[in-house]
């Protein structure tokens, strides 16, 4: 073990200090809850240790292997017993912060509960246990699921037909922007090389466009906080091949203008594509395909309700109208006259783009989305957004007046507010605002996003919360404020309940250690 | 803020300066201080030829990501080698270790249409 990973193992197994508010709001010192960091699995490796319940290979397995493919030295593993495992994993579980353990307000990631019915649906055998490579005939249910599912999700959208392989939101960006260049392409209009999107964009839609061989043109937001008009139609021209919006916008507002808005678009001869991130305010009444959008993605792991972030892989499906459907992603899943259920053949759909996932997507977040859409029904979500809808609002009003709101007035299923008045007054910034929360029991909201408002907060509920659940939530809020204005020396030194306090972000990014290099040479515990 | 004199500045947060035939191109410490901690700088080869206002360079922070863009049309013929390995530079030392490229211009003149210190001071509202 070198010198740098036994201090760094060191450092990390020294007790945190920690330090209470006392009621005065004194500093004072208080014990740690316990050493918070642990050792990796490689260090607690012991030479021999093992659990035996496992079948070991036969001795003579290797004798099939031509030796020029095996490797020359085993390789290095750590050694542990079972428990000693699953106690490892167990704690670091512990650490986490979890939509499981409490409220998580991130906005524009629509963190909702995720129903447990969801997991016995996505645990069926026959779905968990289906091969990818199942003959048609073998996968009738899952490919029963998989039409049904395309089908909702185009009358969701008011569109008509749906591809469910993109494995997140930024893949179904991708799909969509290659499916609308197909489409420019298969007509002979080459001259189309400009994406327009918003200055309150996801990142990931100017990222979308280049990776699709576009350039980006940005326009400003109006001071009501949608689209520019006159911006937009400044900026479309013979060279547009699409506009990439967001509706609601990453404010958390309903873009007012959208018919107008569409119509510049479609008068410039370039197609509109809406990021659907926020449908989980508009489900049930705004169809973005009836309103004239030409494609949209889902992101079925936050509006349906999978496990994401760090809990579990997502899935962007995209929809698309009729005169897009030649070029979505192949095979989509077909119903046949007789009621059977296949995927398309090779070069059944010439037009298709081809494959943008092997095989037919995260089959499993398509069980536990599609489980979450009966579960509900069309009444059923139209309730979800109303009712996320209210909770935004209800915040909104509540924590009004401890924060700056920059766009007053009714919102969405989130909205922003602004810590700017405090940073002038305090010193203390939205980041320490953040960090006060954590302390405070709660996942910190989105910060710093949307780029246009200064100090931002922005904070989505979900509809999954309860009304004590949001208020402790702005009583939180509201405190922090008014610690900021009474102790700011607690926010700049928050958190001090966390596992960890502030991490060096920067020095992760500039240098980042993405190995651990603790186990080389004469250390390896190579089982011989 | 330090916004020094006998520079030449940007609305977008550039600064320029003379040396020689050449100019030295960076970011303000104003800007370097909205962006955060500088973690990433891309920057273009020695010898492609930037028009004015083109996007030469792309600046990462822990916060955001941003454009440079090119103050003067004219031909890179030099980037500085340091900021690959220590990009906090563009923090620590904005106007000096903290330089990004060095351009030969096109016209010799364009940079006197710039913004000066105290011209670039009111854009910021300093």
């Amino acid at each position: 073990m070198s010198l740098e990973v036994e201090q760094t193992i060191a450092a990390a197994r020294v007790l945190i200090p920690l330090r209470d508010r006392g009621e005065e709001g004194s500093l004072g010192a208080r014990n740690a809850v316990g050493p918070v960091l642990q050792p990796t699995l490689a260090e607690t490796s012991t030479p021999g240790r093992r659990t035996d319940q496992v079948p070991h290979p036969p001795a003579d397995a290797l004798d099939g292997i031509p030796a020029a493919h095996r490797r020359a030295a085993p390789p290095a593993l750590p050694e542990l017993n079972e428990p000693g495992v699953v106690r490892h994993f167990v704690a670091l579980s512990k650490l986490n912060y979890s939509v499981d353990g409490g409220f998580y307000p991130l906005g524009s990631c629509t963190m909702k509960h995720n129903p447990k019915v969801n997991e016995w649906a996505a645990r069926l055998p026959g779905f968990a246990g289906l091969h990818p490579l199942a003959p048609d005939a073998l996968a009738q249910g899952t490919l029963e699921l998989m039409w049904e599912l395309q089908g909702m999700l185009a009358e969701i959208s008011g569109m008509d037909a749906v591809t469910l392989q993109p494995a997140a939101g930024a893949h179904g960006e991708l799909t969509g922007i290659l499916v609308i260049r197909a489409y420019h392409e298969a007509r002979g209009d080459h001259d189309r090389t400009e994406v327009i999107v918003p200055d309150s964009s996801h990142g990931t839609n100017p990222a979308t466009a280049s990776m699709a061989g576009y350039r980006t043109v940005t326009i400003p937001s109006a001071p009501d906080g949608g689209v520019d008009l006159d911006a937009l139609k400044a900026a479309l021209s013979p060279r547009t091949a699409a506009v990439m919006l967001t509706n609601p916008s990453t404010l958390g507002l309903f873009e007012r203008r959208i018919v107008e808005l569409l119509d510049a678009v479609h008068a410039a001869g370039a197609l509109a594509y809406m990021d659907g991130a926020n449908m989980n305010a508009i489900l049930g009444r705004f169809q973005p395909g009836a309103a004239g959008f030409d494609v949209m993605h889902y992101n079925l792991h936050k509006t349906f309700s999978t496990p994401h972030g760090g809990g579990g892989p997502g899935a962007g499906p995209v929809a698309v109208r009729a005169h897009l459907a030649p070029y979505l992603p192949t095979p989509l899943v077909v119903r046949e006259a007789d009621g059977r259920f296949r995927l398309e053949r090779d070069g059944e759909r010439p037009g298709s783009i081809g494959r943008v996932r092997a095989y037919q997507g995260n089959a499993g977040v398509l069980v536990r989305a599609y489980t979450y859409i009966r579960a509900h029904g069309g009444s059923g979500l139209r309730t979800v957004s109303d009712d996320a809808v209210l909770a935004a609002n209800y915040l909104r009003a509540r924590v009004e007046g401890a924060y700056e709101v920059p766009y007053p007035g009714p919102c969405k299923h989130e909205f922003v507010a602004t810590a700017r008045l405090l940073k002038e007054a305090t010193g203390v910034r939205t980041l320490d605002v953040a960090k006060r929360l954590i302390d405070h029991g709660f996942h910190p909201p989105t910060i710093y996003f949307p780029l246009i408002v200064e100090e931002c907060l922005l904070i989505e509920p979900t509809e999954t919360e309860t009304l004590e659940d949001l208020d402790a939530f702005a009583d939180a809020l509201i405190e922090v404020a008014r610690e900021a204005r009474e102790h700011p020396e607690l926010l700049h030194e928050a958190p001090v309940t966390a596992p960890v306090r502030r991490l060096d972000e920067a020095t992760a990014a500039r240098h980042p250690e993405l190995r651990w290099r603790g186990m080389t040479g004469a250390e390896t515990p190579c089982p011989q | 803020m330090e916004i020094p004199e006998g520079l030449r500045y940007t609305q977008d947060h550039e600064w320029v300066r003379a040396d020689g035939t050449e100019l030295v191109i960076g970011i303000t410490a104003y800007a370097a201080d909205e962006l955060g901690d500088i973690v990433f700088v891309e920057l273009p080869r020695p010898g492609r030829k930037l028009a004015a206002h083109e996007v030469f360079g792309v600046i990462e922070s822990v916060k955001t990501a941003s454009d440079l863009f090119t103050p003067v049309a004219g031909e890179v013929v030099a980037v500085n080698p340091d900021l690959t390995g220590a990009p906090e530079l563009v923090n620590g030392e904005p106007y000096a270790g903290g330089w990004m490229i060095r351009i030969r211009p096109d016209d010799a003149a364009a940079a006197d249409a710039l913004l000066d210190a105290a011209a670039y001071r009111a854009v910021i509202g300093g």
